[in-house]
């Protein structure tokens, strides 16, 4: 065969070897959903998210208990780490001189990708050791994932202010940090909004963190965050490692009310990101 | 003959209160903040050091080769551990590189407008499914899978290769790990190489282009080589993440401390033999030697991300660097 | 010569009559009706021309014109923007350049292409002019093509004791001849610059038009330029082309094409003469 031959087949086989590769990722992705899907829809009723988990030995329940108590950590936890992370941006855009700029952004760096388990035997070793499991602890644990991924997406949407403005607001005379609350940090709310979206999204989807701190709760539904709170991944993770089917079936059940969370609130995010990123950039 | 100074049409210093003392306040809460990320990071290596104090000093770094794990005898080793992570991180990361590589060539070069958009959002979403949800449909689903379709497969063709030994009925063991590690990492790596290729600027490829070359040898001759610093840098992230990750698999890995050639049979990560002791309550000894796995875990994920970045800011051929 | 003309090419009256006899010449590229279009804006409509062999024939007119997007027709580089349309027939020593059986690889091959702003990529200079050839599977002999690509385009004696070193520590100009070797490495026939020199300083710009010159013997050189009097220092032949608005849209027109001292000194067309003259432009 020709050289030039050889070099078109070549191509050809590569262009195939590249398109079979992104349908085995789409492949994959579509596999586990429908999985998910096709399992738990079964158990999905309304008794499932209006009842606590059933207790031991009998059938039915829910997963009102695990529900609540994911919402109140995730929630305890945005609390914690909004205000930080977004201060923290608002440092390194504004304030850090370029010595103190580059370790703080290594170290954001470095938190946003520890190992979810080890921060999850931290806060263990911080506020669990020496007295119970507790809310409090779990949503910690969760605020320290969260952190990073706020901290980062504050930062671009800042960085995407121009600095005509802010020049504009000092040349008036206004004072810095009314500048940075009065102009800057108004016209970046919808990136702030975004990113803190997505932190959620992951915040809610993560076991590791809470199995030390927040994973041994009862069958009802309370909301006392000094105890530990009942939470759907620890719950989903719990149920899928008995050998009891029926709680298979609510495992699917959950994790399929779990990841349509997830995937909704992370679609709904990257489009409201984009959508103000575009405006900015006008 | 200079005239008496007039007052100042300039508003005298006196607006220290909402003025200098609002820019201060500002300054120091933000840095405030900002110090907290370093003193978080401090702390967890700290308290994690700290509390694995008792195993180290029992064990020494004698901990990190030796073999057993016994609660009972107090006796404690990380290499089983170690074993099952350098394993199952380390096929992992042979599967995906090429399989994320050329997704995000298909993404950046290949795919028609619609379809880029529609096609990498969803490869996006796959890195979005809960760790936990991963490994539920592992346990049920892709390790029965595994078992009985694709091990037998392996061991009757492949089986003089001592990896591939006889399969389990299960499939808990560290192939189904990988498989799932191997589905955590490629979208990372994917979405990276693709933000990587669409950066190699046009005419660069149109210069290769004009010469008569094709698409491919494009690719190998100028896109790949301009990006091979950011894919390094890629690939050791999702290196860290695939070491890391505790949840999925321990629910896939089926637990124990054997160290051997096959990839089938049930092991431990350092990540999974801590998540799976959270049931035990352990104290003393064990869960120090607990932590020490976590330190060791630590200081793995601290290298890994390092080195990433490291390596982009120093090695970028684009750049004019060697 | 009209009074009113006010650059003032060197002319040399035997090559003026050499150059303006073109139907001695054999005809490389024959483009007839030529129509391109992006989307719903047309770039050109309508344009006749024939390119000779081993004459410089250069493009001139105002930006916007189109006259990038037809050099690019020439070696299809049009087809990697999505959505061009392109209607009329372009004929490459007789044979169809669009046909359906033809590969645009082989196409660029043959006829090479030099770009506005130097690209070279990064790899050292002899890799850049190395790259080509072996991948196109001219392996034997590769240092010896690229020593004569690099003695072609006028750069081995500045370059040759530092082969290995990246090329992107050359100066623009340069850079710029390296993109020359580079494309002359492949052995293309035809040679298309888009606005070669426009980055360059006037050092830079004239070794590359003494370049040009010594690179018509072996090859066809067809050369984009806005600037006026590089035309006229190095183009045996000239095509204006112009902006032709009608009721609702605005595309690019040949409005005259002709030996280069003709186009220069007397031109036919009333557009063409405003703008040699700077009356627009």
């Amino acid at each position: 065969m020709s050289r030039y031959r050889r070099r078109r087949l070549v191509n050809r086989a590569m262009e195939v070897v590249a398109s079979l590769a992104a349908l085995v990722a789409v492949a994959v992705l579509a596999i586990v959903v429908i999985s998910v899907a096709r399992r738990g829809a079964g158990a999905v009723s309304w008794d499932f998210f209006t009842k606590p988990q059933a207790l031991f030995g009998q059938p039915g329940g829910g997963i009102a208990n695990a529900l609540v108590g994911t919402a109140l950590l995730v929630l305890l936890a945005t609390a914690m780490a909004l205000p930080v992370g977004v201060l923290t941006a608002i440092y390194l855009t504004e304030f850090a001189p370029r010595r103190l700029a580059v370790p703080i952004q290594v170290v954001i760096d470095v938190l946003a990708g520890l190992p979810t388990i080890v921060i999850g035997i931290f806060v263990y070793a911080l506020l669990v050791i020496g007295h119970t499991q507790s809310g409090y602890a779990g949503a910690f644990a969760l605020a320290v994932i969260m952190l990073p991924l706020i901290a980062r997406a504050t930062q671009e949407v800042l960085l995407l202010v121009p600095s005509t403005l802010r020049e504009a607001s000092l040349a008036l005379g206004v004072r810095r940090w009314r500048t940075v609350l009065g102009v800057i940090l108004p016209s970046s709310v919808g990136g702030i909004l975004t990113g803190t979206v997505l932190a959620v999204a992951r915040a809610s989807g993560e076991t590791a963190p809470l199995l030390f701190t927040s994973s041994i709760f009862g069958n009802s539904v309370q909301t006392d965050v000094t105890k530990p709170l009942a939470n759907i991944p620890v719950l989903i993770f719990n149920y899928s490692e008995q050998p009891d089917p029926a709680l298979h079936k609510q495992a699917w059940a959950a994790a399929l009310v779990l990841m349509a969370f997830v995937l909704v609130a992370s679609l709904a995010a990257k489009g409201l990101l984009a959508r103000s990123r575009r405006k900015l950039a006008r | 003959m200079s005239a008496a100074p007039t007052t100042s049409p300039f508003q005298a210093r006196r607006r220290w209160l909402g003025g200098r003392l609002g820019d201060l306040t500002l300054h120091g809460i933000t840095l405030a903040a900002a110090l907290a990320s370093l003193l978080l990071v401090g702390a967890i290596v700290w308290k994690i050091l700290e509390l694995s104090g008792d195993s180290f000093h029992r064990f020494g770094f004698g901990f990190i080769t030796a073999r057993a794990w016994d609660p009972v005898k107090l006796v404690f080793g990380a290499l089983p551990f170690v074993y099952g992570t350098a394993v199952s991180s380390l096929v992992a990361l042979l599967i995906a590189t090429p399989l994320a590589i050329a997704i995000g060539l298909y993404l950046s070069e290949l795919a028609p407008r619609g379809v880029r958009g529609v096609v990498g959002s969803l490869v996006e979403l796959l890195a979005a499914i809960p760790s936990v949800v991963l490994g539920l449909w592992g346990i049920l689903v892709l390790g029965p899978f595994l078992a009985h379709h694709v091990e037998p497969f392996l061991h009757s063709t492949l089986g003089f290769i001592p990896l591939f030994g006889d399969p389990q009925q299960t499939g808990q063991g560290l192939f189904t790990a990988a498989v799932i590690l191997t589905i955590m990492i490629v979208p990372i790596v994917a979405s990276i190489s693709r933000e990587l290729f669409l950066g190699v600027p046009t005419e660069l490829e149109e210069g290769a282009l004009a010469l008569g070359a094709t698409r491919w040898e494009m690719v190998r001759g100028v896109i790949l080589p301009a990006t091979r610093s950011g894919i390094a840098a890629a690939l050791i992230l999702g290196l860290g993440r695939a070491v890391g990750e505790a949840i999925a698999v321990t629910q896939v890995i089926g637990g124990g401390t054997r160290i051997g050639w096959s990839l089938f049979p049930p092991a431990d990560t350092l990540a999974s033999k801590i998540a799976s002791s959270y049931q035990g309550a352990p104290s003393g000894l064990e869960a120090s030697s607990l932590l020490y796995l976590a330190a060791i875990l630590l200081v793995l994920g601290l290298i890994a991300n390092l080195v990433a970045q490291v390596i982009v800011r120093r090695f970028d051929p684009l750049r004019g660097a060697r | 010569m009209t009074e009113s003309f006010t650059i003032a090419p060197v002319i040399d009256v035997a090559q003026v009559r050499k150059d303006a006899e073109p139907d001695r010449r054999e005809v490389v590229f024959d483009i007839q009706g030529l129509t391109v279009n992006y989307g719903r804006l047309t770039a050109i409509s309508g344009v006749d021309l024939q390119i000779y062999r081993n004459v410089i024939t250069a493009i001139i007119g105002p930006s916007g014109c189109g006259k990038s997007t037809f050099i690019r027709c020439l070696n299809r580089m049009n087809d990697l923007v999505p959505g061009t349309r392109i209607d009329g027939q372009i004929l490459y020593q007789g044979a169809d350049l669009y046909a359906s059986g033809v590969d645009p690889v082989d196409v660029r091959r043959r006829i090479g292409m030099v770009f506005q702003k130097a690209n070279p990529f990064p790899k050292s200079i002899y890799d850049n002019v190395g790259w080509g050839p072996r991948v196109l599977g001219m392996r034997s002999d590769l240092d010896e093509r690229v020593e004569k690509a690099l003695r072609s385009a006028a750069l081995w004696d500045e370059v040759k004791d530092r082969l290995k070193k990246n090329a992107l520590s050359l100066s623009g100009g340069q850079q710029q001849r390296l993109c020359i070797a580079r494309a002359i490495a492949v052995e293309p026939e035809v040679l298309l610059l888009d606005e070669p020199a426009s980055a360059l300083d006037p050092i830079a710009t004239s070794a590359i038009e003494d370049l040009m010159h010594e690179l018509k013997r072996d090859y066809t050189l067809v050369i984009v330029t806005h600037n006026m009097q590089q035309a006229a220092r190095v183009a045996d032949l000239t095509a204006f082309f112009s902006l032709e608005a009608d009721e609702n849209r605005r595309s690019g027109v040949l409005v005259e094409y002709d030996a280069t001292s003709k186009i220069f000194t007397n031109p036919s067309d009333q557009r063409t003469e405003d703008y040699v003259t700077g009356r627009f432009g």
